[in-house]
Order: structure tokens, then C-alpha cells, then sequence
């Protein structure tokens, strides 16, 4: 809504109401999409469906850079640790840095480019072509029949999707560090396990990789319903759900990381 | 696609998914090592405890039979207080000692014990009276070059 030209004093007001408007629908619509979440629950095949375009068919993706991933931290963690003569620390490396940082926020990144833009799309599209009307006009709940079933899918899949990127690429890790250079596998194993803690390191990890579904399935879903219903607004829509989402990642990383591992 | 071939396939990712928990919790994390479930706490006091931390292994002939617990400081008596949980499958005699030892030159710290001989062993909630303090390097270097100073002034 910036129609003030130039830079002034109101433009930057325009701007302020603008985001806290578009905030305050965006919290509105994610407690309607909560609070009509009923119909998921009592028809779970709803559920099932979404689970199969969000989380089946991210898995490709997500198999293939975990291993990537985690072959290069074998390489680069080999080569600055044989520095120091502490190569048979790789296996803590590896599985400390995929745990904690890299498995959540790498396949949260991914997700937001697979199946996030591929949500905003769909809905944009289901706007854009009058379905979404159709459907209230068959006394049908948008919200609870389209938006709900697919919030819960990503909300589901996410984290199972960080669990198989770590452990993914804890296994290229293990390829390159063990099978190819020849670290010694006995200390790769033993050394990771005495460093790596449930609670303290997956259980975090995990909880990362949660509030990034929660907040990727969000925004991807409410830009597809606020979209403009033109071939245009769809496709800006589309870009706004990766860049909002990337960049909400990283923040949201941030500040979880900075809660969690303050101290130790 | 037909209704069974999507069950198959969601079906199919929430187990690898979870299996794939299984595999970090077991495999790369130590929920298998030693548990918080069976175990007893003792204490001990140390002058100084250098840099022991929290969940610090207790080792006892380089075994691990333990974690620190907990780390206070006794306002009365001004010494660290520290509190170990012991797994149940070990005894220790009443006459056990413990220090503060390092792994290797500069790995972490962790608390060493040693049996004595007596009959008796510690129950839960005893404390271990016989303490040896983590070594500070800059004690050492001072002790080092007061000794040498020493040596200097008896050859004149």
C-alpha cells in the first residue's frame, strides 16, 4: 500500500501498519486453522493424503542431501581435525553438527522449497480459479477441508524428515570418515556415543525441527490463501513462501540455539 | 493412486522416520550407556574442582560407573560440593577415595575413585571423606619454581 512516492516520514508509518495488519490476519487465520482442525482428526485420510505429497515425496531430496551433507563434514571435519591429531573426534563432529543445527535447519530449508512453495501454489491456484468459493457455497470449510489437513501434514512430517537427515547423513559421515580414509571405526562410534546426549542434543534437535514445520507450514499456507487470485499474485506468493520462510528459519534458529546451548 | 498404494507409501515414511529417531537415540546418542534410572547419589567435597562440569564421568580403574550430578558451593565450609549418581550394579567400600583427574593433557575432567579395603560399603547419601582436589596448572608452575628457587639457595 505504499502510494506515498519518494521516502517520507508516512511512508515508513504505511509500512509499520501494513506488516502488523498482515501479522494479525496471519495469527487469526493460523487459530482458525487450529480451531477448525476438528474435521482432520475425525477424517484422518485427509491427513494421509497431504502426508504423501509433503513428506513421501520430500524424501528423495532429503535422503540424498543428508548423505551429501555429511560426506562433505566427513571430508572438511577430517582435514582440519587430522591438523590436531584428533581425527577420531570426526564421529563427534559429524553427529554433533547434523544433529543440532544442520539436520533441522538444512531439511527445513528444503522442505519450505519442496513442499511449501508446492502448498502456496496449490491454494493460490484453488483461490485463483474460484474452488475455495465454491466450496462455502457447498456449505464446506475451506479452512477445515483444505487448509487444516495440510497444516497437520507438514506439522507431522517435518520432523521425521530432520530425524532421516541426520541420521543420513551421520551414515555419510561414516562413508567417507571410516570406509574411505580409514579413521579408526571402534573410536568414530564410541566417541560420538559419550558425546552425544539424548535429551541435551536429538531431543533438542527435534524440537528445532518442530517449531521450523510449524512455522514454515504457516506461512506457506497462509500466503497461498491471502494470494492476490491472478497468475501473477500466485507466483509472487509462491516466492514470498520461500524467502519468509528461509529467512524465518534462520531467525527462529537463532534464537532457539541461543536458548538451548547458552550455557554448555 | 490408489487408496492401499498411498497408505503403503505414508505408512512407510513414518516408519523409516521414526526408525530413524531409533537409530540417533541408539546408535549416535547414548541413550544405551550408562542410565539415570538405577542409581544412587553420593557426595564428596573438594577444595577445588578445576574444571569438572555437570554429567562429568565417574571412572573407577577407567570405568565408567557414574555421572556428576550436581555442583554447589558450601558456604560454611568454603569448599565445592559435589554430588555424584552411581549406578546400582557398583559397590564402593566406605575407605573410597576420590579425585579429580584429567583424560589425556587437555581432555575433560572427570572424577577417578578408588576402593579401600573396608567390609562396609557406601549407601545412598553417604559422603566420601577422603578427597584429592583437581590439579591447577599455575599451583603446579608456582610449586615448580618455588622448589627450584629452593634448590638455587641451598647450593650457595
Amino acid at each position: 500500500m505504499a502510494t506515498h512516492k519518494g521516502f517520507s516520514v508516512r511512508r515508513v508509518g504505511a509500512a509499520t501498519i501494513d506488516g502488523m495488519l498482515r501479522l494479525g490476519y496471519a495469527t487469526r487465520f493460523l487459530a482458525r486453522t487450529l480451531l477448525s482442525s476438528g474435521t482432520s482428526f475425525r477424517r484422518p485420510r485427509l491427513v494421509v493424503r497431504e502426508l504423501y505429497f509433503t513428506g513421501v515425496l520430500s524424501l528423495i531430496i532429503i535422503i540424498v542431501s543428508g548423505l551429501f551433507v555429511g560426506m562433505v563434514l566427513g571430508f572438511q571435519g577430517y582435514h582440519t581435525l587430522q591438523t590436531y591429531g584428533s581425527e577420531s573426534a570426526l564421529g563427534v563432529l559429524v553427529a554433533l553438527s547434523l544433529v543440532r543445527e544442520l539436520g533441522p535447519v538444512i531439511s527445513a530449508l528444503l522442505f519450505a522449497s519442496r513442499a511449501g512453495s508446492a502448498m502456496t501454489a496449490e491454494i493460490g491456484l484453488m483461490k485463483a480459479t474460484e474452488q475455495l468459493s465454491a466450496m462455502e457455497m457447498m456449505a464446506v470449510d475451506p479452512i477445515a477441508r483444505v487448509v487444516a489437513p495440510r497444516f497437520w501434514a507438514g506439522f507431522i512430517s517435518m520432523p521425521l524428515l530432520a530425524a532421516m537427515f541426520s541420521a543420513m547423513g551421520v551414515f555419510g559421515g561414516y562413508l567417507v570418515g571410516v570406509v574411505l580414509i580409514g579413521v579408526d571405526e571402534g573410536s568414530f562410534w564410541s566417541q560420538m556415543q559419550s558425546a552425544v546426549d539424548f535429551r541435551e542434543d536429538i531431543l533438542n534437535g527435534v524440537i528445532k525441527s518442530v517449531v521450523f514445520g510449524l512455522a514454515v507450514t504457516w506461512i506457506s499456507l497462509f500466503e497461498g490463501y491471502d494470494a492476490p487470485p491472478t497468475a501473477e499474485g500466485v507466483s509472487g506468493a509462491t516466492t514470498r513462501t520461500v524467502v519468509t520462510s528461509s529467512l524465518a528459519i534462520l531467525a527462529l534458529d537463532f534464537l532457539l540455539t541461543a536458548f538451548m546451548f547458552r550455557g554448555v | 493412486m490408489e487408496r492401499s498404494t498411498l497408505d503403503l507409501w505414508v505408512g512407510l515414511f513414518v516408519v523409516a522416520g521414526i526408525g530413524a529417531l531409533m537409530v540417533l537415540a541408539m546408535k549416535v546418542g547414548n541413550m544405551s550407556g550408562v542410565s539415570a534410572g538405577d542409581s544412587y547419589m553420593l557426595t564428596a567435597n573438594f577444595e577445588n574442582i578445576g574444571g569438572l562440569k555437570p554429567r562429568a564421568p565417574i571412572k573407577s580403574a577407567g570405568v565408567v560407573v557414574g555421572r556428576v550430578s550436581g555442583i554447589r558451593f558450601d558456604n560454611e565450609k568454603f569448599v565445592a560440593t559435589v554430588s555424584m549418581s552411581i549406578d546400582k550394579s557398583y559397590k564402593f567400600p566406605k575407605d573410597t577415595s576420590a579425585s579429580i583427574l584429567t583424560s589425556g593433557l587437555l581432555g575433560e575432567q572427570y572424577i577417578g575413585l578408588e576402593g579401600g579395603g573396608d567390609t562396609a560399603n557406601l549407601a545412598s547419601g553417604d559422603r566420601i571423606k577422603q578427597t584429592q582436589s583437581a590439579m591447577v596448572i599455575e599451583k603446579l608452575i608456582g610449586q615448580f619454581l618455588y622448589s627450584k628457587a629452593a634448590e638455587g639457595g641451598d647450593k650457595k
